[in-house]
């Protein structure tokens, strides 16, 4: 459907690559073409100094001292070495309640959206069903055009679902794009796999369980990461939808922090004392809430990236 | 749309007429296609209920935006009063401050945002050296994954009066300026960060792409004396154009659809005047001053410009480069 890769074929280029050495040591760098590459090493050392440079600051300041932070002498280092802020923040009960509710709102939309994800994914992979591109538009559609963010606030209302987890929950639990990203994986499984378990007595759902899922743990990795990742982030929903300090998720234990901060600054006091007093608490905030994703990055990362892949696949 | 498990006695005693049916029309009916596949429709119906309720739902509840709401009151509204709504906002002379705003940003993040990681993906593919390779991919990607407030914060204390910016600001003498508060530099902190996080990740596609380029392509240019700049120009954009247009595409269709998020984290009044967009001041109008029907005209005009420019993109592109995206 969405179409933005012709089906990339890096066996082939791979091995065309290895085939082409040869030639290509024959036709050499020019001088040109050597100092092409110098500036390209430059420009993309550049680019990841200042991608990763955010996140050594954040880092450093979350092990600085007020005083040096506020004088502007944390950058790459924590000057001032010291612990007692991550003390503070871990003892903090909102803090662990923040955190506590986000493992739980991640879990559970995780397994919701991975099972509905799934079902309308294989459901839809089976080319000979009817109706079967009426239902992948219905969903595609809804990339395309949404209801809003008032008509979306006014149904979950009155569904009687603000205050409830499932506010939190369900408006996000299917991404249309993870649905491509699987059903593309589905339909390209060979079809003598379902054919053969279907005369040895497998219905749909047997076939689904025991012979199509346990083959496609690579595409069921990528999605619950994808699912995790996203609803660990998430915030917007649960600003909108609860009201009770102790539903909050981390998230909007930070927003409120960063708010704190800006609406200091926009009632034009000075905000540089209790702006940059908060500034190490943030940081450590934010540094214990990018941690679990920066701990499993460097194992997913090329499950992602195919995952991407996948997605984009033209059909 | 909920297909449940159908009453498999009363279809069996019909069968033979669905199958008469079926010898006529080359298709299946619906009836002989729910007998024989009710299990793959089962697994359709919650997905499908959550979409109509998750999804259609509010669509229709757009139709507030041409009726009376009171909160509390029906979803769909009281009484029809017409296009009393549309009339406020078109008369609304912050509406169009906003409408402005969101086409500045949206362009600006266009015009900046898509480019980049065209260019970050053609000079990862001049490297050879496939661990550096790797790690620039690496490091490049992570900003992607980081939740919305956690880049904000990060910008905020990145912008502050003591942050990394203004200590460079110091370098050259300058006072420190108060970046967050001021609406001159709200597009740049919007885009600048934007372009951070996206780059990476939006470069994926593109390196993708230039796989596919075959490289006797290059052999040949090469041997025709090309040099880099030509090669590039001649085989690699011309290798990656389909992939450009789509993204070019989805881009357009979205670029309306600011960050909405992001922007709400980080506008506060005093940047109001570049940094309100439109999505942002319905969520005000509507959810802190409680007009839902004003708020969801103006919301309802958004989403039907971002539809009508992702169809018009797409055909555009489909007349132009024969490339769409159905």
């Amino acid at each position: 459907m969405v179409s933005a890769v012709q089906a990339p074929s890096p066996r082939k280029g791979r091995a065309g690559a290895r085939a082409a050495k040869p030639v290509v040591s024959v036709v050499a760098d020019t001088p040109g073409q050597r100092r092409f590459k110098v500036f390209a090493v430059v420009v993309l050392s550049l680019v990841v100094a200042v991608t990763l440079y955010p996140f050594v600051n954040v880092l450093a300041q979350s092990f600085s001292d007020s005083a040096n932070i506020a004088a502007g002498k944390v950058n790459l280092f924590p000057r001032g070495f010291n612990v007692d802020t991550y003390r503070v923040v871990m003892s903090d009960r909102d803090f662990w309640v923040g955190y506590r509710n986000t493992i739980v709102y991640t879990v559970l939309a995780t397994a919701i959206s991975m099972v509905l994800t799934t079902c309308f994914a294989y459901a839809t992979s089976k080319r000979h069903l009817k109706g079967r591109k009426a239902f992948i538009l219905f969903a595609v559609f809804t990339m395309f055009f949404n209801g809003g963010i008032i008509p979306n606030y006014v149904l979950v209302t009155s569904l009687g679902m603000r205050n409830t987890v499932w506010a939190v929950v369900l408006p996000s639990a299917i991404s249309v794009f993870n649905v491509l990203v699987m059903k593309t994986f589905f339909e390209a499984m060979p079809e003598e796999l379902e054919e053969a378990a279907s005369i040895d007595g497998l219905n749909t759902y047997g076939i689904l369980l025991r012979i199509v899922l346990p083959l496609s743990k690579a595409v069921l990795a990528t999605m619950l990461l994808f699912y995790a990742v996203s609803h660990w982030n998430s915030w917007f929903q649960a600003f909108l939808y609860l009201d009770d300090k102790d539903m909050f998720p981390v998230t909007i234990y930070l927003r409120n922090m960063i708010a704190g901060v800006s609406s200091t600054a926009s009632s034009g006091a000075e905000a540089s004392d209790i702006g940059m007093i908060s500034a190490n608490i943030q940081s450590v905030t934010m540094v214990l809430i990018v941690l679990p994703i920066v701990c499993i990055y460097p194992f997913i990362q090329k499950y992602f990236v195919s995952g991407v892949m996948l997605g984009s696949v033209k059909q | 749309m909920a297909v449940s498990t159908p009453p498999a006695k009363r279809l069996r005693s019909r069968a033979p007429l669905a199958d008469a049916a079926a010898v006529r029309a080359p298709r299946t009916t619906w009836r002989s296609a729910l007998r024989k596949d009710w299990r793959l429709y089962s697994l359709l119906v919650l997905p499908l209920l959550w979409f109509l309720v998750f999804k259609y739902l509010p669509m229709a509840g757009n139709v507030i935006a041409f009726r009376r709401f009171t909160p509390g009151g029906s979803v769909f509204g009281e009484e029809w009063v017409g296009l009393d709504y549309v009339q406020m906002f078109i008369d609304d002379p912050t509406f169009w401050a906003v409408f402005r705003n969101t086409l500045v940003l949206g362009g600006l993040t266009l015009l900046v945002g898509f480019p980049a990681p065209i260019i970050f993906a053609l000079l990862l593919n001049e490297l050879k050296a496939r661990r550096f390779k790797r790690f620039v991919q690496t490091a490049s990607y992570l900003p992607h994954f980081m939740s919305i407030v956690i880049v904000v914060a990060m910008i905020m204390q990145l912008v502050s009066l003591r942050g990394t910016i203004n200590q460079v600001v110091g370098l050259f003498g300058a006072d420190p300026v108060n970046f967050i508060q001021n609406p001159d530099w709200f597009r740049t902190i919007y885009v600048t960060s934007d372009v951070w996080q996206t780059m990476g990740w939006g470069a994926i596609l593109y390196l993708a792409a230039l796989t596919t380029i075959d490289d006797s392509l290059y052999e040949a240019a090469r041997i025709d004396g090309a040099n880099r700049w030509q090669q590039t120009w001649h085989v690699t954009l011309p290798g990656i154009a389909p992939t450009v247009v789509t993204l070019l595409i989805l881009n357009i269709g979205s670029f309306l659809a600011v960050g909405f998020e992001k922007v709400l984290l980080l506008q506060n009044p005093l940047t109001y005047e570049t940094g309100d967009v439109i999505s942002t001041y319905l969520y005000r109008v509507g959810l802190q001053s409680n007009s839902f029907s004003y708020a969801t005209a103006i919301g309802l005009f958004e989403s039907l410009i971002g539809l009508v420019l992702v169809l018009s993109a797409n055909a555009v592109s489909r007349r132009v480069a024969g490339s769409s995206l159905w």
